[in-house]
């Protein structure tokens, strides 16, 4: 089955179109990095994956239902712009609550194996408005991965972490790629996304210009596609 | 899962942060306190007048102070992202909703539980003598009151003059469910038995109750996800 099929997918904000005609197929186990200068529609296409906006106009669907079927959302993990973890409530606490949202048998012990995983036992019982940046974006790796997602999606997740969150974020990424994740992730930080990229699409104001395996030039040169086909 | 107990999950989740920051509760108690001593004191009235404007009174300093605790509702979303976490999680809207309904409506009887003392005492009024109907009347009218401001605080929450705005479309909606719990309580705090026209309320208040829980519950899909 398809993980991720958008078919003629179009957004408008009032009268302007920030989506156009976008189709494309994500295969089980894929990674496709969406590409794309700052406005080019990017965080937009991930937000009608995930189900948090309607299309304007086409259809997506996420492992052939909807992307706001209960089910799709099971099997969905979100990591966008903010971290999405409650400032007044500690580690464990916030991690436990999503674990029960997501209707895990045992919350507490997912909850506490992801603290030992992203390097946070040690400050489980802490409250999160006191941790450094880098723990915080640690905990929403933790947040997104907990209840073992069979789709991520993730927007610009490279952006702003710490060397430590970084490495965090692609080892589970790796993980999850081994075990039949997919991944679609929209992103700036060409080099980390490329290493885990097995799919690359060129986003340029609202339309899909290019969509290809990732072409092998682009470990060495992650501005390749850019050169070659974002005459942006 | 079973629906209730997510209700339950994102109910509590509200209540543990609220009650330790505090944010809206202390000052939607405060504000409260300020209204019903500032009249005490302007207008000294005398028992009869309390008996008569009693309902009147307690009522607007419940939808005054409610207002400060409904903004804080989806506001407390905001930072990080977090309503996005939410609407993500396999939960139904209507479960998240009434979840977060549900912490509301028990914040604000919280404050109302303080407001009747302190009312009793600066007003001179027996507000125990009916006590169990007066609890349903308010029960009832609290949560008409909060089910609307659940929803606008939903529908306003990512507008930039939110405080302003939330009051303005609560207020307008919930005034049927206003009055009917005005007219309910100055009748029982007068003493009389939850019959006639006290009785005549009551069931409008159900009625409110029925007609915007049903009708919050089909729409709030709409309103979280568009």
């Amino acid at each position: 089955m398809i993980a991720v099929a958008v078919e003629d997918v179009w957004k408008f904000f009032g009268d302007y179109p920030a989506l156009r005609e976008i189709s494309f197929t994500v295969e089980p186990g894929e990674c496709l990095a969406l590409l794309g200068r700052n406005g080019a529609g990017k965080t937009t296409l991930l937000r009608i994956i995930a189900g948090f906006s309607p299309a304007g106009r086409g259809q997506v669907r996420v492992f052939g239902r909807t992307a706001r079927a209960v089910e799709t959302r099971r099997l969905t993990g979100v990591l966008g712009h903010g971290i999405a973890v409650y400032d007044e409530l500690s580690a464990i606490e916030n991690l436990t609550l999503f674990g029960k949202l997501y209707g895990l048998a045992d919350p507490e012990r997912a909850a506490r194996e992801w603290l030992e995983r992203t390097g946070l036992e040690r400050v489980a019982h802490g409250l999160v408005r006191e941790f450094s940046r880098g723990m915080r974006q640690r905990l929403a790796i933790a947040r997104a991965f907990l209840h073992d997602p069979k789709l991520l999606l993730f927007d610009e997740p490279f952006t702003s972490l710490d060397d430590r969150a970084i490495a965090v974020l692609q080892s589970v990424l790796r993980d999850g790629l081994l075990r039949g994740c997919t991944i679609v992730m929209s992103t700036h930080q060409l080099r980390e996304a490329m290493e885990l990229a097995t799919h690359v699409a060129l986003l340029n104001q609202g339309r899909m210009v290019h969509r290809c395996e990732r072409p092998p030039e682009m470990l060495s040169d992650p501005g390749w596609l850019y050169a070659r086909y974002g005459d942006l | 899962m079973a629906a209730w107990r997510l209700v339950l999950i994102v109910a509590h989740k509200d209540l543990r942060a609220e009650l330790r920051t505090k944010e809206a509760i202390n000052s939607s108690f405060s504000f409260a306190l300020v209204i019903l001593l500032l009249f005490s004191f302007a207008f000294d009235p005398t028992a009869e007048v309390t008996r008569e404007i009693s309902g009147g009174l307690l009522w607007i300093a419940f939808a005054f102070a409610g207002a400060l605790i409904l903004n804080r509702s989806f506001a407390r979303e905001q930072p990080n992202d977090c309503l996005d976490a939410l609407i993500a999680a396999p939960v139904p809207s209507a479960a998240l909703f009434l979840g977060k309904a549900l912490a509301n409506w028990l914040l604000l009887l919280g404050v109302e539980a303080f407001c009747f003392p302190v009312f009793g005492i600066f007003y001179n009024i027996r507000w125990t003598r009916q006590f169990w109907p007066l609890l349903l009347v308010v029960v009832l009218g609290t949560w008409g009151f909060t089910l609307i401001g659940t929803m606008f605080s939903a529908l306003t929450v990512n507008i930039r003059l939110r405080e302003v705005m939330l009051p303005l479309l609560v207020y307008t909606v919930m005034t049927p469910c206003l009055l009917a719990a005005m007219q309910a309580t100055s009748l029982l705090l007068a003493g009389e038995p939850l019959a006639g026209e006290a009785a005549v309320w009551l069931r409008f208040l159900i009625g409110f109750d029925v007609i915007f829980t049903s009708l919050s519950l089909i729409l709030v899909e709409t309103v979280l996800a568009g």
